[in-house]
Order: C-alpha cells, then structure tokens, then sequence
C-alpha cells in the first residue's frame, strides 16, 4: 500500500492545526509551512472540512481550526477519504475453472490484508503518529 | 502480595488507588464490563477474582482495579505471566482493561497498565502482549498509545462448524 500525495496533505494540515486547535490558520499558512501545493491542499482542506475533521471560519481574520480529538482521531479517519483499501486482483472478468479457484483464493487472501491494514490505520491515533515520529528521529540521530 | 499504587491524575485534584481487586469490587467490576461489554458475566468475574487474586499470586496473575474516594471503582485491568505457547519466552499478557466511560481521558488506564508492568518486571518478564478486536478502536488505541505494536505473532482462528 502506497499512500496517496493528499492523504500526506491531509495529515500536515490536520496535525498543523491540531498543534493549537484554538487558532485559527490560513491554506496558505498551512501549505508555505511544509512546502506543498497550496491549490492540491485546498482541495484537500474542501474534503477535511466535510468529513467534520476541521472547521471553517469564515470573515476577516478566518481560516481552518481543528475539530477533533488529537486523543481519539485516527491516522484511518484522517486518510479514509483519499485511500482506497480495496487491494483487487488484476484480473479479466470472465475467470473460470481452474483459473477461478485462484483468483477466488487470492481474493480472500486480499481481503485479510485489507482488514489488517485498515485495522492497523485505525488503531494509531494522531498522538499516538507524533510519538511515532519523534521516537523515530531520535533513534536515527 | 499487597499491590498499591497512589496516584492523582491528570486534573492534579483526584487521588486514584490502584490495588489487588476484592470481593467488595465484583459488583461494580460486572457492571463496567457490562456497561461496555453489553453482558453481564457475574460468574466469568468470581471466577476471575478466585483464580487471579490472593493466594493465587505466585502463579503470577493479577487483578487490579482502580479506585477513587469520589467514584469509587473507576476502571480494571487483567493479565498473567505465561510461558511457552509456541515456544514463546515467558511474557506478560494483559487480557481486560476497562475504564468507566465518564472516567476516560484521565490516566486511569495509563495508571492500570504501568501497574501491572510493573509487578510483570519484577516477575522477570520483558514483553507485555495483548489481542484486541481489529474494531476496537478504543482499546486498540490505547494499547498503542501505551507503545504496543504488532509483534512476532499473528493470531489465527477459525470456525467449528
């Protein structure tokens, strides 16, 4: 599994505002901050902001705030809008016999490693992926 | 053995003892296991007291559970030494944490579980080990909020049909 360029997008912007969720910061703000497209990440923001992760203030002085729980929110509940977990079988449509068996086997097996992924993803919470983080650069330093 | 751990919590206002659990608690133990379970299991819970508290404890068991002066019983934890399933090395597994819901956010289960690794250490015991449902995000969360990852094993079952 590759994650996809807006699920990283998505989680800059989610632990960018979540880092003071009582201020409110621009898309602009966000994107110079970790050096990314601002028009990719404003879809991105579009996306956040309907899924109940983020709210949008609007007016002078307006911009994103975060509306979750740093404590309960998910690395799944951040990135389930951009990924997809359906692994799938690259195979034609019109499988039968002994061809069939096989692709009904790795289906199940696909499945298994779907769940486990999914699993995993909603398992790491927010706090949980900064930790992560910082116990990773300290071991590589 | 006598296990007692004071502690205050996250708020710096109330006290929480953690200790060896007793007959006192297992109507309040049922009814949180209940409350998030959505089973009552007063047998399961006697049987557990019996087999993992008291005279029970060399065989490296424990039942400890949370207490505050204003709540009272506010959450559990269950876990045991065990040794050489699949030629695994003595571990510790924790097999029931529970924290009553108006009571989360506070550290209690922190509390619970750094208690049992505790006793665990002085058992001689390097790991700790669970097996959470895949959709349990709440206790899958804590767990990994406590540092647990996957590990060497892979749970695998299947029907008896």
């Amino acid at each position: 599994m590759k994650l996809h360029k807006a699920s990283q997008y998505a989680l800059y912007a989610v632990l960018h505002l979540a880092s003071d969720a009582d201020k409110k910061f621009s898309t602009a703000d966000i994107a110079a901050s970790y050096d990314i497209s601002i028009h990719h990440l404003a879809k991105v923001m579009r996306t956040l902001v309907r899924s109940g992760l983020i709210e949008s203030v609007r007016g002078v002085g307006g911009g994103y705030r975060f509306a979750g729980n740093i404590r309960r929110t998910t690395l799944w509940d951040v990135i389930h809008e951009f990924e997809s977990l359906d692994s799938g079988i690259d195979s034609p449509d019109d499988v039968s016999g002994n061809a069939e068996v096989v692709i009904n086997g790795l289906d199940s097996v696909m499945k298994e490693i779907d769940g486990l992924s999914r699993s995993t993803l909603d398992s790491i919470t927010l706090k949980t992926l900064l930790r992560y983080g910082v116990d990773n650069l300290e071991r590589d330093n | 053995m006598t296990i007692r751990v004071l502690a205050l919590l996250k708020n710096n206002k109330t006290a929480i003892d953690i200790g060896e659990a007793g007959a006192a608690d297992i109507d309040a133990v049922v009814a949180l296991d209940a409350e998030i379970t959505g089973t009552a299991k007063p047998e399961y819970w006697s049987d557990i007291l019996k087999r993992y508290t008291g005279s029970n404890q060399h065989m490296k068991r424990y039942f400890l559970v949370a207490r505050s002066e204003k709540d009272g019983l506010t959450g559990f934890v269950v876990g045991e030494v065990r040794a050489w399933e699949f030629g695994s090395p003595p571990c510790g597994w924790v097999f029931a944490l529970s924290v009553r819901s108006e009571n989360r956010e506070q550290g209690i289960g922190n509390l619970l579980f750094e208690a049992l690794c505790t006793e665990m250490k002085k058992d001689g015991v390097d790991t700790i080990r669970t097996m959470v449902l895949g959709t349990d995000k709440i206790n899958l969360s804590f767990f990994r909020g406590e540092g647990l990852a996957s590990g060497p094993y892979v749970e695998l079952e299947r029907r008896l049909d």
